[in-house]
């Protein structure tokens, strides 16, 4: 499998899209299966590839959280394209 | 508090305008079973939940339902950038037009404008719960009628993943109003 660090831009994008609805979903149902251990497996899984994924895209493209921001001599996290404009990234 | 992700939750990169299902589709915007309706039902119910855990469900099922607005949003400009104002009239879309241009507003596809009446926030655990309940299957109906009235795959891509969470969101609901929840 392509590791985020192979990915192009579309493609790490559509990465952290999936892995991050499979945060999201996962986190929905712990709240009412705080002790199945078969999703805090899941969740654990899923969290890591996230947040290496949102790392990674903030690297090569720019942050997407104001948490993986790592400004040097330009503000990125305002120039980034906004999510509504279409025509993938 | 929250932060911002700068995405949305599922893409939407529609390429051929249409006013006329832009019209339609505002209404999971600020209609009546939309999005906002959603999103400020289960942020507000949450402060009087009794329990704890089920108040960090409707934290969480809300700030998802912030997430659909955006998407929703996106359909709508998606649909509507770049279209004159000839083309905006012959969609049917000129009192819209007339008084919003192509900004984006809460209304219902009837013209009724975003109206806090249209979700309950009641104090009581029980009856919140089941209000929720019936919110999710209102806008999986509404999604249903929006995709029998729309045939543009790019729309009904993101709109049946829309369709999809009000499911998951019933059944979350559901179990949140069982004992184990309710320590
Ligand atoms: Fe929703």
């Amino acid at each position: 499998m392509m590791t985020v660090n192979q990915m192009n831009q579309a493609q790490l994008l559509h990465w952290i899209d999936m892995v991050s609805f499979a945060v999201v979903d996962i986190t929905e149902y712990l709240d009412t299966h705080p002790q199945d251990e078969e999703a805090l497996k899941y969740f654990d899984h899923y969290i890591d590839l996230r947040r290496s994924a949102m790392r990674a895209y903030a690297d090569k493209y720019g942050p997407l959280t104001i948490d993986t921001a790592n400004p040097e001599n330009y503000w990125t996290w305002s120039a980034q394209p906004l999510p509504w404009e279409g025509g993938n990234c | 508090m929250w932060n911002y992700e700068r995405r949305l939750q599922y893409p939407v990169n529609i390429t051929r305008p249409n006013a006329k299902i832009a019209k339609i589709i505002m209404t999971q915007y600020g209609g009546p079973d939309g999005e906002i309706s959603a999103s400020m039902r289960y942020l507000s119910q949450r402060y009087s939940m009794p329990y704890r855990k089920v108040a960090g469900l409707l934290t969480d099922i809300g700030t998802e339902e912030l997430a659909h607005m955006e998407m929703i949003a996106a359909i709508v400009r998606q649909l509507t950038k770049g279209l004159s104002a000839d083309e905006l009239e012959a969609a049917g879309f000129a009192p819209y037009y007339v008084d919003h241009t192509a900004g984006i507003w809460p209304q219902a596809a009837g013209g009724i404008p975003f109206n806090a009446c249209e979700f309950q926030s009641k104090g009581d655990a029980i009856t919140d719960l089941f209000e929720d309940m019936a919110a999710e299957q209102k806008a999986r109906v509404t999604y249903d009628n929006i995709l029998r009235l729309v045939k543009d795959p790019e729309v009904c891509d993101p709109i049946r993943f829309l369709r999809q969470r009000e499911i998951v969101h019933f059944q979350r609901f559901g179990e949140a109003d069982r004992e184990d929840c309710s320590k």
